[in-house]
């Protein structure tokens, strides 16, 4: 794996804490917690190595 | 449980479902072996990391089945799954690994010469995730992959892909085909090491011919056909002149572009000794207006929008209600491959290569694809291997 793949997946994790973050912040609104979500769900299959 | 904990672990019960269940056939995609039973004629196996260390331990190290005759000889590469979404190849490439005897000379085939773009797939146009051939002991399954590596082996791309060693500018998702990444070099991008590492068996080893199978689009004009460059146009002609005459199948010829890089049938030829050809075989499938991409329409390859189309002159093959069925592709492919060796042979006695058991246009047509594959269960295991 290359130094740019690496740092790739690093950033993808970075983004995805963020995410999480934000998630677990969100109090009231809903909608705004399942777009947090569906948006999680490619980064997560990225970092598994699955797609 | 307060109530938004309540609806966030509803949340992400929902979130991890719907992972699973979009994950999980990827994941299993990816990781599924193909068995190939080692025929009569394999004497050895190896590795392209062999040529290009860098390879080792990726998924882009392909297997390189060896099938060396007892007298000496010339040799010759035949390379599959280049495209891994043109499985004619790859079925091509496994019958002759099962049944091949080489009787002088030597045979080297590479199934997966992309083996990252066999583990890849392309949902967003409604792909197939596999696709089984029928045998007398059963579906013989195949994974139906991408013309491209996968992002998961390779990434990211380029704004524009820079070939090298001529600069110049290709597509950026060119990056990842192993059909414009020649010659490669033993330190660029995987696709690059890829390639390189077959230049570097075709020069190490002196490789006479290289044979790489493809499938093509039947609305686009190089289909059904050999492409060439010139040192490889004679034994081309001869060989589109003898399927017709003596076997009833229209293979034109058609010249390799000398200004268009990174293509196996120009590059190979620049950078080396070997004869490249590049064949293509008819594949409806690929064509954009088809009905859905079914498994159905892969293998017997009937489509009543193409039919429409061939009624107003619309297609670069002939079509008719009989499509373009597997068995007849990979006959073609099978034959023209055969008659390459052929007639090079009688050019090159010094050089020649004699190779018996691989069967030829009318024999697909007539018995099918599956019965040149053999039973894995019942080889021995050792020459059992999974691609």
């Amino acid at each position: 794996m290359g130094v740019i793949m690496i740092l790739y997946y690093l950033i993808c994790a970075y983004i995805t804490g963020l995410l999480a973050w934000d998630f677990v912040r969100e109090k009231k609104s809903v909608n705004d917690m399942i777009l947090y979500l569906l948006v999680l769900i490619p980064l997560l299959l990225r970092i598994l190595r699955i797609k | 449980m307060s109530r938004e904990w309540t609806i966030k672990s509803a949340l992400i019960a929902f979130a991890a479902v719907l992972m699973i269940l979009g994950g999980a056939p990827l994941y299993k995609h990816r990781h599924y072996e193909v068995p190939v039973v080692a025929g009569p004629g394999v004497t050895n196996v190896i590795k392209l990391s062999e040529f290009v260390p860098g390879l080792k331990g990726s998924m882009a190290d392909a297997d390189v089945f060896v099938l060396e005759g007892k007298e000496p000889g010339g040799k010759v590469l035949v390379m599959a799954n280049t495209h891994a979404n043109e499985p004619a190849g790859l079925l091509t490439a496994v019958i002759m690994i099962e049944n091949a005897v080489v009787e002088k000379g030597t045979l080297m085939v590479i199934p997966e010469f992309n083996a990252s773009a066999g583990r890849n797939t392309r949902p967003g146009d409604g792909y197939p995730l596999y696709y089984d051939i029928p045998t007398e002991w059963g579906a013989k399954r195949f994974r139906m992959g991408n013309r491209d590596t996968s992002p998961l082996d390779q990434w990211p791309d380029p704004d524009v892909y820079i070939h090298y060693p001529d600069k110049q500018l290709l597509s950026f998702i060119d990056v990842r085909n192993t059909n414009r990444t020649w010659p490669g070099r033993p330190n660029g991008p995987l696709m690059e090491k890829v390639t390189f590492a077959a230049m570097e068996m075709m020069r190490k080893d002196r490789l006479n011919i290289a044979i790489d199978m493809h499938g093509a689009e039947t609305m686009f004009p190089v289909t059904n056909c050999i492409v060439a460059p010139q040192k490889s146009a004679k034994i081309a002609t001869l060989v589109s002149m003898t399927v017709k005459a003596m076997e009833g199948f229209d293979n034109h010829v058609e010249p390799s572009p000398s200004n268009f890089h990174g293509l196996s049938h120009r590059e190979i030829g620049d950078f080396s000794d070997t004869l490249p050809f590049l064949l293509e075989a008819p594949i409806p499938f690929l064509d954009q207006p088809t009905g859905p991409k079914t498994v159905k329409l892969l293998l017997d390859g009937k489509d009543p929008f193409l039919l429409s189309l061939s009624k107003k002159k619309k297609l670069f093959v002939p079509y008719d209600e009989n499509g373009w069925p597997i068995e007849k592709r990979v006959g073609q492919h099978c034959s023209v491959a055969l008659e390459i060796i052929r007639q090079y042979s009688k050019k090159n006695p010094d050089t020649a290569i004699r190779i018996s058991g691989i069967p030829r246009y009318a024999d697909l047509v007539k018995n099918g694809v599956g019965p040149y594959f053999h039973d894995p269960a019942k080889a021995e295991k050792k020459s059992v291997y999974y691609e």
